[in-house]
């Protein structure tokens, strides 16, 4: 189990390397930096600029030197914890970001949780009563859920919601609590607003967690161990949770990796359309912008956050089921 | 008959064209090609088909958009603005006339500034079918001007409103699936294109070659991809032409999708490679690229396909996402995620509800997709 373990950190210490580099490619890929966008708005604005003046603000950002030393000067901030400068804000990018990567973290966090509280019992339902009504109403409702844009949804939430209720429903708190230090009272109106994007995000997830988990079971279900044990007079209820759906269990936990990566593209977005307080908005406006030291680190963090994710659903992989465990070792 | 023994001799001379005639007559199944049967089984599928016959005309409509659209892409009624759908009506004060709608006068409320529409009850303008309407160039080479439906002469028509520049929603939609509906094929084929090669080599070549493509899947599948396609567009240089943003969004596309397909030929080409009859093509001298095309893919490229269609639906709303936020297509090209980035926010969407219309075509096309390609799916699958 520890070779496991130590198997997976080293893979994912590797792919964290390999996308640091891929970011650092993309945020370079526009062409000009954010000083040729500053320079020539400056200039727009009938403001000459010293050539002395660009060169400093060139050596003090680190433009100057070649695109090696730039990522290299990058990633040891990173690992310090240096997050690099936002030229549009002229802050500290730690400073921008404040508590954003921390609400981004607890609003999919929270939208896995749904995600499996939600599709659990529908999955099982679905299965066990199949062809039934109920199951191809869900089943139709599931691909509603897919082939809904969650950002869709979202304007069509707040549509409703200012038609019925006449407030805004944007947001992760009160305003009140906006800048304000962490308090119960803060803690609480985040969680009571949570819950509108965690729902819209979620939908799409459940949909096809629903599907996967209906399909995992079915088959289950139709073996001979099943039949065995309803001969041998086992109950129902037990019969199913004892057996079959432990069995249908594995694939779905496995299913966290696709799940992941899905939410924190559904999140970007629907915190967009919602203006939430999380990264999604600040990384659009700093792409927009080629704030590159801004967008990096959201990307970065956006991907640490799924790689991280991954990395703890294969070691709860491994914990469930040891063919994965040897499997990893039989592959090298 | 009945008395007869299970085991006889037959009476009737032999006919040795009897095997033949019963193939070919009788049991039509083993006579059929593999796509023949297909064909057949995904026929049963009911909802599949509903799917089929919704998806045909949607892209047989983009070819003649020109034509079914009754007003162009950016003609533009100043006098119009913001105006609700019109109501198509059938009797005119208790007499039926055909579809007609009543004319809109707009008055300006001057507390509120709004824009406020009311029909003239009095004056109904039918609607005109196969009529000369906008001068158009039929896609950009011929000229005409032959519309399927136009608005009575001297009159307007706005079956589903107009939007900030009194342009005409309908055509709008129309003129937004040509674009829409092409990105979700264009991108599956650069996918398709990078995910056999991927995953041909990968599966084919084995050993290190394939070690490094299963990281590289490996690192692309745990991207999270929605934040990658805004940075991969917003890398697109603002000085492109229109047509050369719209192949590089449906690059982008394909650029993020393949890994899956590539996963799928990989895991597929590896138990191929072990036939008996590949190895004899390679005792007879074929190189890699001929085994894995002639004699290793038609082995499961209807599954390649039923895969390729369940990705087209997440394509189209990758699109519409991208240009909703604004990082994706940009005016003057129409897509539906271009439209819907003006329902951008609440206010507008509270006020003109209407605006939200490119979302049912979106919501439509991808379902069809999805019950389309779970259909091919079943049809293809070898094991039932």
């Amino acid at each position: 189990m520890i070779y496991y373990i130590g198997n997976r950190l080293f893979t994912m210490a590797g792919t964290l390397l390999v996308i640091s580099v891929l970011v650092f490619f993309i945020i370079q890929l526009p062409p000009g930096d954010y000083l040729t966008t500053y320079i020539a708005e400056l200039q727009s604005q009938g403001e000459t600029v010293a050539q002395e003046k660009i060169d400093f603000l060139r050596q003090q950002y680190g433009l100057d030197r070649s695109m090696v030393e730039q990522y290299f000067i990058w990633v040891t901030g990173l690992l310090h914890g240096d997050l690099g400068y936002s030229f549009e804000y002229n802050l500290p990018v730690k400073d921008v970001i404040g508590d954003r990567l921390l609400l981004s973290m607890i609003l999919n966090f929270s939208t896995i949780l749904f995600i499996y509280a939600v599709s659990f019992p529908i999955g099982i339902y679905s299965a066990t009563h199949q062809y039934s009504w109920g199951d191809h109403g869900l089943s139709f409702l599931g691909f509603l859920g897919l082939a809904t844009p969650n950002f869709l949804l979202a304007l069509i939430l707040l549509y409703f919601a200012n038609l019925t209720f006449g407030t805004s429903f944007g947001g992760l708190m009160d305003p009140d609590f906006i800048g304000q230090d962490w308090s119960v009272d803060k803690a609480l109106s985040v969680l009571e607003h949570l819950w509108i994007p965690v729902v819209v995000i979620g939908t799409s997830g459940t949909a096809g967690m629903i599907r996967r988990l209906r399909a995992n079971l079915l088959d289950e279900l139709h073996k001979q161990y099943v039949t065995t044990g309803r001969a041998k007079g086992l109950p129902e209820m037990q019969l199913l949770l004892k057996y079959p759906l432990r069995m249908a269990l594995n694939p779905f936990i496995a299913d966290i990796g696709n799940l992941i990566p899905q939410v924190v593209s559904g999140s970007v977005i629907v915190s967009v359309v919602m203006s939430l307080p999380t990264t999604g908005p600040m990384l659009l406006s700093s792409l927009q912008s080629q704030d590159m030291y801004l967008a990096g680190s959201f990307l970065m963090f956006l991907a640490c956050l799924t790689v991280v994710g991954m990395f703890v659903s294969d070691i709860l992989l491994g914990v469930l089921d040891p063919r994965i465990r040897h499997g990893a070792r039989g592959q090298k | 008959m009945t008395d007869r023994l299970a085991h006889y001799v037959s009476d009737a001379p032999f006919d040795p064209n009897y095997d033949e005639e019963q193939e070919t007559s009788g049991n039509r199944f083993h006579m059929a090609s593999q796509w023949t049967i297909i064909w057949w089984r995904f026929r049963r599928h009911k909802i599949a088909m509903l799917a089929l016959c919704l998806l045909i005309p949607s892209y047989l409509s983009i070819v003649v958009t020109e034509f079914l659209a009754p007003y162009n892409l950016h003609t533009r009624h100043t006098d119009f603005i913001y105006s609700p759908p019109q109501e198509v009506h059938f009797y005119h004060q208790g007499e039926f006339i055909g579809p007609f709608v009543y004319e809109h006068r707009m008055v300006l409320n001057m507390d509120t500034l709004k824009r406020e529409y009311s029909e003239n009850t009095d004056k109904p303008l039918p609607i005109r079918f196969f009529c000369s309407g906008d001068s158009y160039e039929f896609w950009g080479l011929i000229p005409g001007n032959l519309h399927l439906i136009c608005p009575a002469e001297g009159g307007e028509m706005f079956l589903l409103g107009t939007d900030r520049l009194g342009r005409d929603m309908a055509s709008r939609l129309l003129y937004g699936g040509r674009v829409s509906l092409t990105v979700g094929i264009v991108g599956i084929t650069v996918s398709f294109v990078l995910g056999l090669f991927f995953g041909g080599l990968a599966g084919y070549l084995g050993g290190w070659v394939d070690y490094a493509v299963m990281r590289l899947i490996e690192i692309m599948r745990s991207l999270p991809e929605l934040p990658l396609w805004l940075a991969l567009s917003a890398a697109l240089p603002v000085t492109w032409s229109p047509i050369a943003i719209y192949f590089g969004i449906t690059i982008i596309l394909g650029l993020l999708d393949w890994p899956g397909l590539a996963r799928a030929v990989r895991s597929k080409l590896l138990a191929l490679r072990e036939e008996d009859y590949c190895v004899a093509a390679q005792l007879m001298g074929a190189r890699p690229k001929r085994i894995i095309v002639r004699h290793l893919l038609p082995n499961f490229t209807s599954h390649l396909i039923a895969s390729a269609t369940l990705s087209i639906p997440s394509m189209i709303l990758a699109e519409t996402a991208l240009s909703f936020l604004g990082l994706g297509l940009r005016p003057p090209v129409t897509s539906w995620g271009v439209l819907l980035s003006e329902a951008q926010n609440i206010e507008a969407v509270a006020l003109y509800p209407w605006l939200l219309m490119p979302m049912l075509p979106v919501i439509i096309i991808v379902l069809g997709f999805n019950y389309m390609g779970d259909g091919l799916r079943d049809a293809v699958d070898p094991h039932e």
